[in-house]
Order: structure tokens, then sequence, then C-alpha cells
């Protein structure tokens, strides 16, 4: 630990001594050891392997103070700023980290959608085993801690036994781009019932750029022959920090198929993390992250089979423009006893410029004897043959590199179910990708 | 009026010198056959043409209607008429096909300041061109060229062609690797393509291509130059007898150049 406090950790205990309490007491007791753990640990530095393509020295000499949930709540929004085709079911808008009740919509039948805060003052029992959890990984958990201490706002999200949603839950975090060098902090707490179904659509959005920090914790668990179906759209100002961890748990025979889509963004963390700890169930994750500038976007996929015959299916792509970075690490572990496990991942990335990077780094560790596994990883650039097809036929070299692309990226898209928004996203990526010519 | 006129063109490819004053005149409608051994630079000259990067045009000029062809973008010259189809065609997983030629038609007339079509009048255009071609619709379902037979590769080229009417068309080789009735197929499509104002310069190892599309003439290319020119009947000649006989009249070809043997 550091003898002194980094500027980033001073920030954080500030805005801790402002947050009143909540007077439940094994919250608040939550909420202070946590704050405490991440006070001790601080931020993790080069040496701590989860964070090794990650470096923190520039965040950790940063300060935000808390985002200002009053001007937050009364910030004049433009819903255009977040309007998604093709997503038209429940909608949950955050401001700047602030539940806006105004700006959302959550009678949904089936569904129970209950803000953070209000599902505190009215039933807090419920939600005790999740938010009065112990991380033990220490500066590996510095931003779960944060969230952890500071999260004030958030979402319960219940799907009765056997109700199957038709339309998507959009929820939205948006960045207001009135209130910079600030931090805001949400959780999620989601759960489906038996048999049940919910497609969610979460949307990283902005309406100006300021350069804040989020964080998002989210707990998904799927009961017994549920589904849950999840497409992350990252669309955040180039001025931002994030730093989200989603886990999922799944039980027996429940199903989860997890898209990403990594577009904005300065400094972005996304920590995926699936157990599949019922048998026969199912955890599919599809992204992609397309990077410019300076950009540097960071997955950590880690799936667990802790379950006799289930599986998995991991395709990602990268691409780096710029002087982008993009990292994304695949972990497959399969526990002991976890027999009959079928688990797959690819990861495949394209360095558009000399000055960009990519590291990838695919990992199984596997401790049970029937188990298919495989997994691969590469990382290449455009193929001089194909541009050089394309344009010999009149396309003209910025058209055809990001034709190619996009080619390139499809894959991990294709197969949302969601005809509208897929195509949506599609021409999102395309406008996102380099036009000019290359650079080296 | 000419419509390609290639003078003394000398290029490299790594350094290494492949055309050394080859010099050629296309007036439009003619269709020119050029032949020679392995090695004697064809396919350079395709690729040079149509302005592929590490092909390096040390000297020479190309004129194509009364432009500077060497100083125009790949793109470019497709735009102003010059279409190169490719001994590989190249596979392109997730870019499918129709989008694929819509988007170069399209690019081609904007270049050229003529009105974009839309997907309606693309399709019928299309329509029309399958049935001249004799393929079926199902290829514009698929990505480019992905999982294409050889001979499916070819005739496609020969489709893109037909969609892009280009004023001048160079094949590469496009005859290698095809069986006889897919040789006919191939040729029926370039033959529907003949007309006043399109050109076609047909590059090629056999003489086998030229049974079925009639030159106007015949080149021979070695050592990087144009040695020989006539009718089809010098095509004849070269089946019969090989390339041998041109040391005779030509004593500063290598034999090397001649036998398609490496340097």
């Amino acid at each position: 630990m550091n003898s002194v406090p980094s500027p980033f950790v001073r920030a954080a205990l500030d805005a801790a001594s402002a947050t009143p309490a909540s007077g439940i007491a094994w919250l608040d007791a939550a909420r202070r050891e946590n704050l405490e753990a991440f006070a001790a640990a601080g931020l993790p530095e080069g040496r701590n392997e989860a964070w090794k393509y990650t470096p923190l020295r520039a965040l950790s000499q940063r300060a935000f103070a808390l985002a200002d949930r009053t001007v937050a709540a009364g910030l004049a929004v433009d819903p255009s700023s977040y309007a998604l085709p093709g997503v038209e079911g429940a909608r949950v808008v955050f401001v700047d980290g602030a539940f806006r009740g105004d700006l959302s919509s959550i009678d949904e039948h089936g569904i129970e959608l209950v803000p953070l805060a209000v599902a505190l003052t009215e039933q807090p029992e419920p939600l005790r085993f999740a938010l009065a959890h112990r991380y033990h990984h220490g500066a590996a958990d510095a931003f779960a801690h944060l969230n952890a201490a500071l999260a004030t706002d958030g979402l319960v999200v219940r799907v009765t036994d056997g109700v199957v949603a038709s339309r998507s839950l959009h929820i939205v975090h948006l960045s207001s781009g009135v209130q910079p060098d600030s931090a805001w902090h949400v959780r999620l707490l989601i759960e489906i019932g038996k048999r049940a179904a919910l497609d969610v659509v979460e949307h990283f959005a902005t309406a100006g750029d300021a350069a804040q920090l989020g964080t998002v914790v989210t707990n998904v668990t799927v009961r017994e022959g549920g589904r849950l179906g999840l497409m992350a759209l990252q669309d955040a100002s180039t001025a931002t920090t994030l730093v989200r961890r989603s886990q999922v748990r799944l039980e027996a025979g429940a199903e989860a198929t997890v898209h990403a889509l990594e577009l904005g963004g300065a400094l972005v963390r996304h920590e995926l993390q699936a157990e599949l700890t019922g048998d026969r169930s199912r955890f599919d994750s599809r992204g992609v992250f397309a990077l410019s500038g300076r950009q540097h976007v960071d997955t950590q996929l880690e799936v667990r089979h802790m379950a006799r015959d289930t599986a998995s299916d991991a395709l990602w792509r990268g691409v780096a423009d710029g002087r982008s970075r993009g990292v994304f690490r695949g972990a497959i572990v399969v526990a002991e006893g976890a027999d009959g496990t079928d688990a797959s991942l690819s990861n495949k990335n394209l360095l558009l410029s000399g000055q960009a990077e990519i590291d990838t780094k695919p990992e199984l560790e596997i401790y049970a004897d029937e188990v298919k596994a495989a997994h691969g990883a590469t990382i290449g650039q455009l193929d001089e043959r194909s541009l050089f097809y394309l344009r010999s036929r009149g396309i003209p070299s910025a058209e055809a590199r990001s034709l190619l692309t996009l080619a390139f990226c499809r894959a991990a898209l294709e197969s949302l179910p969601n005809a509208v928004l897929r195509e949506h996203l599609g021409e999102r990526l395309v406008a996102h990708l380099p036009t000019g010519p290359a650079a080296d | 009026m000419h419509m390609l006129k290639i003078d003394n063109l000398h290029a490299r490819v790594e350094g290494k010198e492949i055309l050394k004053g080859l010099s050629l005149t296309v007036n439009p409608g003619e269709v020119h056959a050029i032949m020679g051994p392995n090695g004697a630079g064809k396919s350079t000259l395709g690729n040079v043409l149509a302005g592929r990067e590490g092909y390096e045009v040390t000297a020479g000029t190309v004129d194509f209607a009364g432009r500077d062809l060497l100083s125009l973008e790949p793109e470019e010259r497709a735009a102003v008429g010059v279409f190169l189809a490719f001994q590989y065609p190249v596979e392109i997983p997730g870019v499918n096909n129709t989008y694929f030629l819509r988007a170069a038609l399209n690019a081609q007339r904007k270049y050229r300041g003529e009105d974009e079509l839309d997907s309606m009048r693309f399709l019928k255009l299309v329509r029309e061109k399958l049935k001249v071609m004799q393929i079926s619709d199902e290829l514009l379902h698929r990505a480019v060229n992905e999982g294409f037979s050889g001979g499916e590769k070819k005739r496609n080229e020969i489709f893109q062609m037909a969609v892009l009417e280009p004023k001048l068309a160079i094949l590469d080789e496009t005859d290698s690797g095809l069986d006889i009735d897919a040789l006919k197929q191939v040729a029926e499509g370039v033959n529907a393509l003949r007309s006043p104002e399109r050109s076609f310069v047909l590059v090629t190892h056999y003489q086998r291509l030229l049974d079925y599309i009639q030159p106007d003439f015949v080149h021979v290319l070695a050592g990087g130059r144009i040695v020989e020119s006539g009718d089809r009947h010098l095509a004849l000649k070269l089946e019969e007898q090989g390339y041998a006989w041109l040391a005779d009249a030509h004593p500063e070809l290598r034999k090397a150049d001649l036998t398609g043997a490496p340097a």
C-alpha cells in the first residue's frame, strides 16, 4: 500500500464522507469496509497481473468529485441522445449516475423494475447477499470496492418465474457532458426467474464531452431454465473513464448470451464473468471493439464451468487504429467435476495502424477429465490482396478499408436476434471506423 | 483514336525488372491476345495497368483515352473504364457479392459524375446481366467468391465485367484452371460483351481460349517486351512450335526468356 494516498484515492475518500449513511446497519458497514479496503490497497499498479496491460498511473493522479445529483436530476435531456431503433420496451435512464424517473418508463408486464434507492427504503433485506459481498483480490478489485462503497443509485430487476418478456429492457447510462471531472457509480441487480426470459440492452451514451469516471457493477442470476440476452453498447464520450464488472450466474439449464460493442471511451475496462453453476447451463459471448485516437479498451472475459454438461462459446473481434490500444483476456476455467464441458473461444484482431497495439491472452485452466475445449487468438492486418481487389472494381481506398473491417467484425454481431438493432449497430460501427487514408 | 497506348514501359517487382520496354497500342473494339512463356511478364502487365501496389514503373508511358493512366489510383482507373479480370480472384468473407458490386458500380458512377443506382434499378441491371452470363442468382447472395469453385470465380469475374461495363477489359489468364465447359461459358460471356467501343486484352498461356474468342491481334511477350505480333495464325504457330524459334529472329533474348525457366 502507498503511504501517501494518490489524488484519485483522496477524492474517493472525500466523496464517501460526503455521502449520507443509508441507515441500514449492514449496508453502511459494507460500504465502510469496501472503502477501507479500497483506501488500503489503492489502484492496481503495473505489477498487478490482472491490470498488466491497462496502466493506471495517469488515472491515479486525477481527482474525481462525486457527480452532483441535484444537477443531474434537473438537467434537460434530449431523448434522441439515447434512442435506439428496435429497442422499445421499458427504459431506465441514469444521468451522470443518477436515476431519472421522469425519463424512465418502468411499467412492464411481468418484470419488476425498482430503482435501487427505492428498493433499499422499502425492502433492503433481499439485496443483502449481493450488496454486502466481500471482494478478496485487493487492488485488483479496486473499482468493485469503490462501487460498493459509493453506489447509491442503481436498479433491481426481477422477472417472475415463467415470464418471457417480449420487449427489450433498455438501461441507459447517459453522461450529461456538463459535469467534468466527476464520478458516478451504479449498481445493477438482475434476477431472471425459472424458465423466464429477458433481453437487456445496456447502453452507455453521451450528450457532450466531459471527462468523467463511471463504474457499474452488475450481478445477474438466471434461475433454472431461464434465459438472458444482454447487449452492451458502449458509445461513451471519448473523454470517459469507464470500469464495469458484469457477473452472470447460471443455474441448471439456464442460458445467457452477451453481445458487446465497444466504440467510445478514453479508458474502458469491462470484466465479464460467467459462472455456470448448474448442469447443462450455457453462456455465449460475442463482442467487438473498434478503437481509434488514443482510446484504451480492455475486456476481461472469464467463464467458469462449475457443473456437468455445460457449454460456452466466445467469439470476439478487435480493431485498433491510430494510437489506440485494445486488450483482451479470455479465460476459460473448467472446475473439477465439470465433466462434459464444451468450451470454445476465438479472438481475432485487426491492427489498422503501426502505432496501435492489441494485447490478447487466451487462457485455459482445466481441472476436469471429460472436456472439449478450444481456443485461439490472432492479430493481423487488412489483407492487401482483398483491398486491391475492391479498389480495382472502383471502390475508393477508405471505403474499401471500412468495408473489409466491417466484414471482419460482422461474425461477432450477426447472432444478435434483434434484426433492427443489429443493422443499426452495424451502421454505428461503420460510422466509427476510420475513413481516412491508412496511417502507418 | 487509340484506346490504350503503352509506350516503352519498364516495370519492377521487388527490385527485379520484369517489363523492359513494352509497347502496345489497342484501338476501340479490338481484341488483343498476349501470349508468352512463364515469367515473361504477362501478369505483371495486367497488374501494372490496374495499379497494383508493389509494381513500380521505372520508365515509359501508358495513355488511356487521352489520360495518363499511371497517375491514377486503382479505383480511378476502374472508374475511367479499365477492368482487370484476376487470375486468382480473391475470396472476401463477410462482404456480400451484390452489396460489393453495387458499391463498386455506384462508386464508379459517382466518380464519373453520373447518378447512383438505387437498389431497384441495380437489381434490374443485375438480372439482365445474369441472364446473359447464364449465372444463377444464388451466387449473388453469397460472400464475394467465398467457397466458389475455380470456374465460378472466373465466371464471377466476367459477370462483374458485364455489370461494370468497362471500356477496356484485361483478362489475366482467365482460362487457366478451367475445364472445357467452363472455358466455353467464359468465352461466351466475353463474346457477348464485345462491341465496337470495348476493347479486350487477353493474357493467356494457351491458344485454346482463342478457339472460342477470336482475337484481332496476337502478340508474343518475352523478356519483358512484345517481340512478335501477328494475327491468330501466330497463336497456332506457337501452339505447334513453342517459343524456341523466336531465338533466331531475336538473338538478344536469352534461352531462359523463351523457356520460362528461372533466370
